[in-house]
């Protein structure tokens, strides 16, 4: 419980985890997943598995973009810059991903013109600095990101600017958490649902979780608290036998989601009939393809993308972790060859990734002179 | 912190964190209307949704206890969409 001096209000964390250790029966094994990256990196960077019974155990799910991205994809994208020379704008978190022959960061250092931007809105002002070069985002990310890319594409209509297109890469969290629930290895009683998804999605959506399979889903805000009372609410509806969506996050998720972000979406996007998912694989209807009324704005049909399909370094299991069957620290590779300074696998990457979340935190207070 | 919102530009809006100041896309929170003095939570550029300034103290104070408040306020720093055309 050390780590719990480190919250605003200690009685209020213990007050939860003492409700948590009185609802969890202890001839049962509770598995929950939590969705989204976000909370993977805070359950970590909180100990928040130290305050939990030993029998919760905490699954990490698909929620970090750039985990789920497959290394083929970051290949097409870099392929953009090496191939076709255009400038390719891409968010920070992308820029040590590995491709097959190395990340973007690496590419660049061999003069490709990758340039980081913190925003898609950043990429279209760059192609309108820069209008003898053609300009390409690479657009990762799930409903949080999806309706600024769009924004983003409309905005590149009205303002005419024909040198900007999109390598799109958006996926949809719905059909990730479906796939997973129809894994046959996959176990989970319960889901912690994302926060800032669910801004944008609304809670609706989550529906068929309860009324198709039987299973509770919380959505959940980012503080420690805010975790632990969303595993009350869970056990609270094992307990009563009851599967239901219910929503913690109240504060900043409105239960219908943003409209306009919604309309955004549908106006510029359309559901790509499957798309790859790291450590999941193809998913039917799970990611998003720009609409042919923007097509003059797609980097897939302006460019040659050659398309390419890599398979994962064999010995890094990704996959497996990815769908919490392994923790991090089972991958053979896991703090040997894969470190978050020399990446083999996408979660080593990303902070909202469980391998770089586990190394950072866990692993270093494992250390005898850790914190 | 929302503190102008420029009437040739509706699609944006300046706001104020820590002392920095950037414009940001309100696009998405048109149906619910900005006024100065609203606190909203920002992504990529855009504001996402509107929070109480109790809920915006609560988020920087998370960020900090994350380690990630430098990040987040580079991220701001860093949106180069507010700089006029060359």
């Amino acid at each position: 419980m050390k780590f719990v001096d480190e919250f605003r209000n200690p009685a209020l964390i213990r007050q939860a985890a003492d409700e948590i250790r009185r609802l969890a029966r202890p001839e049962r094994h509770y598995r929950l997943m939590e969705v989204c990256g976000g909370h993977t990196h805070a359950i970590y960077r909180f100990a928040l598995a130290d305050v939990l019974p030993e029998n919760i155990e905490l699954i990490h799910g698909p929620g970090c973009p750039v985990c789920v991205l497959p290394m083929g994809r970051v290949d097409d994208g870099i392929s953009l810059a090496v191939e076709q020379g255009v400038i390719l704008a891409v968010f920070g978190d992308m820029m040590r991903v590995p491709g097959r022959r190395g990340s973007p960061l690496e590419h660049k250092a061999r003069g490709a013109d990758i340039r980081m931007v913190y925003s898609p809105l950043d990429a279209l002002k760059l192609a309108q600095q820069t209008p003898d070069r053609q300009v390409v985002f690479f657009a990762i990310g799930f409903e949080t990101t999806a309706p600024s890319t769009a924004l983003t594409l409309t905005r590149a209509r009205e303002l005419g600017v024909k040198n900007f297109s999109v390598f799109c890469n958006h996926v949809t969290i719905i059909p990730a958490i479906r796939a997973i629930l129809d894994s046959p290895d996959m176990r989970v009683e319960a889901f912690i649902g994302p926060g800032h998804v669910s801004t944008v999605i609304g809670c609706r959506p989550y529906e068929f979780i309860c009324r198709d399979y039987g299973k509770p889903l919380v959505t959940s805000g980012f503080e420690p608290l805010d975790v632990l009372q969303s595993i009350v609410m869970i056990l609270r509806q094992l307990e009563a036998g009851e599967a239901k969506v219910e929503n913690q996050y109240a504060r900043v998720v409105p239960w219908e989601g943003n409209r306009p972000a919604l309309r955004v979406m549908s106006e510029v996007f359309e559901l790509r009939p499957f798309f790859e998912w790291r450590g999941l694989g193809f998913i039917s209807q799970s990611a998003l393809a720009i609409r042919e009324s923007y097509a003059e704005w797609d980097a897939e049909r302006r460019f040659n993308v050659p398309g390419v399909r890599v398979t994962d370094p064999k010995a890094a299991q990704c996959g497996e972790v990815l769908k919490g069957v392994l923790k991090p620290h089972q991958c053979k590779l896991f703090g040997k060859e894969c470190t978050p300074e020399h990446p083999i696998g996408a979660l080593m990457v990303s902070s909202e990734g469980a391998c770089a979340a586990y190394y950072n935190y866990a692993l270093r207070r494992a250390e005898p002179a850790g914190v | 912190m929302i503190v102008e919102l420029p009437p040739a530009e509706p699609h944006l809006a300046v706001i104020e964190v820590s002392g920095v100041r950037r414009r940001i896309n309100i696009d998405l929170l048109r149906e619910d209307g900005i006024a100065l003095g609203d606190w909203v939570l920002i992504h990529v550029g855009f504001a996402m949704s509107k929070i109480s300034a109790k809920e915006a103290d609560e988020q920087i104070r998370l960020l900090k206890m994350l380690g990630e408040d430098e990040l987040a306020m580079e991220e701001l720093a860093g949106y180069r969409f507010d700089e006029p055309a060359a």
